[in-house]
């Protein structure tokens, strides 16, 4: 069955990656990669990984997206007549040909490594969220740390970037 | 079972579709959301190898490149905001110099 359910969401989510990509109306774009993003969440769950796969529908598809959208129809950005840059396209033949190099050498890989301590059956003892949070708050304290005052700079950045200019320093902007 | 193998592919595809999504589409906001595909690429990759390996570690990565995600997403389309309220470009190539 998961053989099945994989397809799916692989196959769904790169279609959804190409008309992300080749849409021309923006907003269409942005509801192409909210397929994408609630597939790729699919393959989380498959993965073992129900709560990144949460965290990807929360944050991803609840607030990056809705940013995304929002700002596309504050912005009122019309369907590009000028859409693709006919000058570059010979970067796809490029592109396109790096993938199908990269993927001889990766379908021949056997990814064989040293095994960690948490199995599927370790980690279902506890619960995945649990599981997460004990290295997180243990091993990967400082990383997290280090985020949250990312996050509070990307805040003040974007208040300070999108605040309207006052007129006394109207030749700021 | 489904080998490792195979979500590496589907993440190299999407990466790729991100990467040709930055390099030939002109509209910022579409070459935001391009970048974002490839953030998601290398996610499914993280994800892959902390089920193939045992680790939790992928998946607090991929928490991490979420967070990271978010922000980008917030200064970008605030940079976005910026650029459009100043002088009327939607195009990334339109904004080709710098203030001097």
């Amino acid at each position: 069955m998961i053989p099945v359910f994989f397809s799916y969401f692989a196959l769904v989510s790169i279609a959804a990656g190409i008309l992300t990509v080749s849409l021309r109306n923006p907003v269409h774009c942005g509801i192409a990669l909210l397929a994408l993003l609630g597939h790729v969440a699919g393959l989380f769950v498959l993965l073992h990984a129900e709560f990144v796969a949460v965290v990807q529908i929360i944050i991803y598809a609840g607030a990056i997206l809705i940013l995304y959208l929002f700002v596309l129809m504050l912005l009122n950005l019309k369907s590009e007549e000028r859409y693709f840059h006919r000058r570059h396209a010979w970067y796809v033949t490029g592109v396109g040909a790096l993938t199908v190099e990269l993927l001889m050498v990766l379908l021949a890989s056997r990814f064989s490594g040293a095994k960690g301590p948490a199995t599927v059956e370790a980690v279902e003892e506890v619960g995945n969220s649990m599981a997460i949070g004990i290295v997180m708050f243990s091993d990967y304290l400082l990383p997290f740390e280090i985020v949250g005052v990312f996050l509070l700079g990307a805040i003040v950045g974007a208040i300070v970037l999108a605040k309207a200019p006052s007129s006394s320093e109207g030749e700021y902007r | 079972m489904v080998p490792v193998s195979a979500y590496v592919l589907v993440s190299a595809i999407l990466f790729v579709t991100g990467l040709v999504g930055v390099l030939i589409r002109r509209n910022f906001i579409i070459v935001l959301m391009s970048v974002e595909i490839m953030l998601n690429a290398a996610n499914i990759n993280l994800v892959a190898f902390a089920h193939h390996l045992d680790s939790l570690a992928g998946q607090i990565m991929t928490l991490f490149v979420i967070a990271i995600a978010a922000g980008e997403a917030a200064v970008g389309l605030a940079i976005i905001i910026v650029v459009f309220r100043g002088k009327i470009a939607t195009n990334v190539d339109q904004i080709n110099l710098l203030k001097w």
